[in-house]
């Protein structure tokens, strides 16, 4: 079985939300929907106080170039225009707008059924991708519209579809597998046909053997999908990690995956790639996954984008334990912890992490003792032992020049360190230290 | 409800912790110690008792008065100093003074001078074990001649290790080499059973707390060296498996080679470590003043540490 070749560790899996169909939550009664949900520039609110908006309405346009659409998730009137603090606390530009009865948009089709036939043009695809504000859900959230318009002089050879799920605790690409395998193989057809390449390659680890039987069986009605079962390996979902581990090939430092040949497409994004060209659906909602050891119950949930955290939990578990240490979004390994509950879920979001308070806290730190455990697990095949003397030294050129920008965070370094050095924070620090020289130099 | 934390990511973290890594280590070294015990009788005992207690006690003693930071010594790598400075000395009972004074050096001088655990350069142990070398001479080659099981005289008979004899002219004629393999014969405490110090080295190598890089390339560089000397004139030099069975390779390559704060991080940097302390103990047993040259082999490799380390970086995943 295939797998990336350097590095990796194997964090305890905890996929225990696996058997948790997906549940609809009922939309709240006021929603805040942020302008920068994506990687880029935010966009630009085109509606104002007091205008009537439609479910799937554009509220956001793109106007830079790294930017993307959005979309209303609800139906109603806008409140107000004004800035609000996300999840993690920083103040983002938002609509926030009164919810009035669910009424869509006419274009939308909102019937069941399965639509299989596609004939647009590579180039209308790319713009449905943009109009729809599509943006890749596994975690980057890199405008799709950028993505898969490939540069010129460059040649795509492979379609990567990332079906990884290589975090702990998330199951919500699992999920989608499991029940929409046909509009998953739907959206990697119309990628593939978009790119022009003959395959696409579904990389999906082998603790999923369900869902690889699934999109096996599923895939076999299509032409050119291809699904490769990989051995078990943090961080396999990691863009360059998962383009090794299928193609052997590696992408360089400070280079883009189309460099070499590749684009990586994670499956929650090619389910909503179906929606946006077959059925006209904007991105406005989202597949979280609600877990943690201590709940009574896990979910999986389709939530309209800007639902708070506090009322998807609310619809799923009541209330948090009252032993709550931590709550993430995302997995252990890369989610960012929640501060403050009453923010909107944006088009990123993978997860509601319950951690409890004994999970919560890190151990204390101790002296290192050089073991080189860090070195050893980094997939990029660096040094965070170094970095994290350099950090504290102050030596930032040093830092760049021992290639901290090449970190992926994935977090290897910190979790396999012996002595629980926070390896992964000081190397987020000196990235920072080290962007800001490269532009003060420029 | 509580207030919830916040934290960067990652979120989780393996079990592993430097206390597991260093009680592994000591557990590692008791079969060593057993056979040790098994030979040389109470007298080892005792001397490996007092050796732990007092690195351990002078560890506390600097960190409370002299540092006055919170004590460590719960994570053993105390511990391990005082077997590993105990393995390397003769089981008499001089030593049993002595050695509190090579505890002394190993951990004031090797080890809290520079710091304490993590950043001192040299092997604490071996610190202490020449330093006791070059101060007490006659009593560090004074070696108890192996005599049935458990003997539990303290006056004991003693003679020439392997290695002295070979100095002085020619093996003994009854040391065969499977004595030298199990460890029936003279030597410092630890480091006579090859079979032993390799039962613990393979608990470590499955717990991953040591990689095979650093003893292949010691005791395979000792071999091939060693091999090629015995070929060229077999009367003037040792037979190439008796070299690595006798004296200090076998603990030196396993443990004391592989202290993780004194060795390269690389890989590759590992096996240029262990290539070094293979050729010099080589070079130091034949035509240097001592008969066996692994502490010093190691102490000069340790001190090109740093420089190895800037060379040898991994390899990136795409440069």
């Amino acid at each position: 079985m295939k797998t990336f070749k350097m590095g990796g560790v194997h964090p305890e899996e905890n996929k225990i939300s696996n058997d948790a169909a997906i549940q609809v939550i009922p939309v709240g009664a006021q929603m805040v929907v942020l302008m920068n949900q994506h990687l880029g520039a935010p966009a630009t609110p085109v509606v104002q106080k007091g205008d009537k908006v439609k479910v799937g309405q554009l509220i956001g346009e793109a106007q830079a170039f790294m930017c993307a659409n959005v979309h209303s998730p609800v139906s109603g009137t806008v409140a107000k225009v004004e800035p609000v603090k996300d999840a993690f606390g920083l103040l983002k530009p938002a609509v926030h707008i009164t919810v009035e009865g669910d009424e869509w948009m006419e274009t939308i089709d909102r019937t069941p059924d399965i639509k299989r036939e596609c004939t647009l043009e590579p180039a209308a695809v790319v713009a449905k991708l943009k109009e729809m504000g599509i943006v890749g859900l596994g975690g980057a959230t890199f405008p799709a519209h950028i993505k898969y318009s490939v540069p010129e002089g460059k040649k795509a050879e492979y379609l990567i579809i990332n079906a990884a799920e290589c975090e702990p605790y998330l199951t919500s690409d699992y999920r989608v597998m499991m029940e929409h395998a046909e509009e998953i193989c739907i959206g990697i057809s119309i990628l593939r046909k978009a790119l022009g390449v003959p395959n696409a390659y579904v990389g999906i680890e082998s603790n999923k053997p369900q869902a690889i039987a699934r999109m096996q069986e599923v895939a076999r009605q299509f032409e050119g999908i291809v699904i490769e079962p990989l051995k078990v390996k943090y961080p396999q979902g990691a863009e360059k990690q998962l383009i090794n581990a299928v193609t052997g090939r590696k992408v360089p430092s400070g280079k883009l995956p189309i460099d070499v040949g590749c684009v990586v497409s994670n499956v929650g994004t090619t389910f909503a790639v179906y929606e946006a060209i077959q059925k006209n659906k904007p991105l406005i909602e989202n597949i979280l996954t609600v877990t943690g050891k201590k709940l009574p119950t896990q979910h999986n949930c389709l939530v309209r984008i800007g639902t708070t955290f506090a009322d998807i939990v609310k619809h799923t578990i009541g209330e948090l334990p009252a032993t709550t240490g931590k709550v993430i979004s995302g997995g252990t390994m890369m989610g960012k912890a929640i501060v403050n509950l009453d923010a909107p879920t944006v088009k990123g979001n993978a997860s509601v992490l319950v951690m409890d308070e004994g999970e919560a806290r890190r151990a204390p730190e101790t002296a290192c003792i050089r073991c080189g455990k860090c070195m050893n697990a980094c997939p990029m095949g660096l040094e965070p032992y170094l970095f994290s003397s350099l950090v504290k030294a102050g030596r930032t050129e040093e830092a760049q020049q021992s290639n901290i920008l090449d970190c992926i965070e994935c977090g290897c370094c910190f979790f396999s360190c012996p002595a629980n050095k926070p390896l992964t924070d000081e190397i987020r620090l000196g990235k920072n230290r080290v962007r800001a020289m490269m532009a003060a130099k420029k | 409800m509580n207030l919830l934390s916040i934290s960067g990511s990652p979120h989780v973290h393996s079990d592993e912790s430097t206390k597991k890594i260093m009680w592994r280590v000591n557990l590692a070294l008791v079969p060593a110690l057993l056979v040790a015990i098994a030979y040389f009788g109470l007298n080892a005992l005792l001397v490996s008792l007092i050796a732990v207690a007092s690195c351990v006690l002078f560890q506390w003693l600097i960190e409370k008065y002299i540092l006055k930071v919170p004590t460590t010594i719960g994570d053993g790598s105390a511990v391990i100093t005082g077997l590993l400075l105990a393995f390397n000395v003769p089981s008499t009972v001089d030593m049993m003074w002595i050695v509190v004074i090579g505890a002394l050096v190993a951990m004031g001088i090797g080890k809290m001078a520079f710091g304490g655990l993590g950043k001192n350069p040299f092997n604490p142990a071996l610190v202490g074990r020449v330093f006791l070398l070059i101060s007490f001479p006659v009593q560090m080659t004074t070696w108890p001649v192996v005599d049935g099981i458990f003997p539990m005289n303290f006056d004991v008979a003693t003679g020439a290790t392997p290695l002295g004899a070979f100095k002085e002219g020619a093996l003994p004629a009854d040391v065969t080499l499977w004595d030298a393999f199990l460890g029936h014969v003279g030597g410092s405490l630890g480091e006579v059973s090859a079979l032993a110090i390799l039962l613990g080295a393979c608990y470590l190598l499955w717990k991953k707390v040591i990689t095979w890089h650093i003893p292949v390339a010691f005791i395979g560089t000792a071999l091939v060296f060693s091999a090629i000397l015995w070929l060229v004139n077999p009367e003037q030099y040792m037979d190439p498996l008796m070299t690595i069975f006798t004296g200090g390779i076998m603990l030196g390559a396993c443990f004391m080679a592989t202290d993780m704060v004194t060795s390269p991080m690389a890989k590759s940097g590992q096996l240029i470590f262990g290539f070094g302390c293979g050729l010099l103990t080589i070079i130091i047993r034949n035509w240097g003043a001592y008969p066996e040259g692994v502490s010093f082999a190691i102490l000069l490799m340790n001190s090109v540490t740093p420089l190895i380390n800037r060379w040898c970086k991994p390899a990136r995943f795409a440069a």
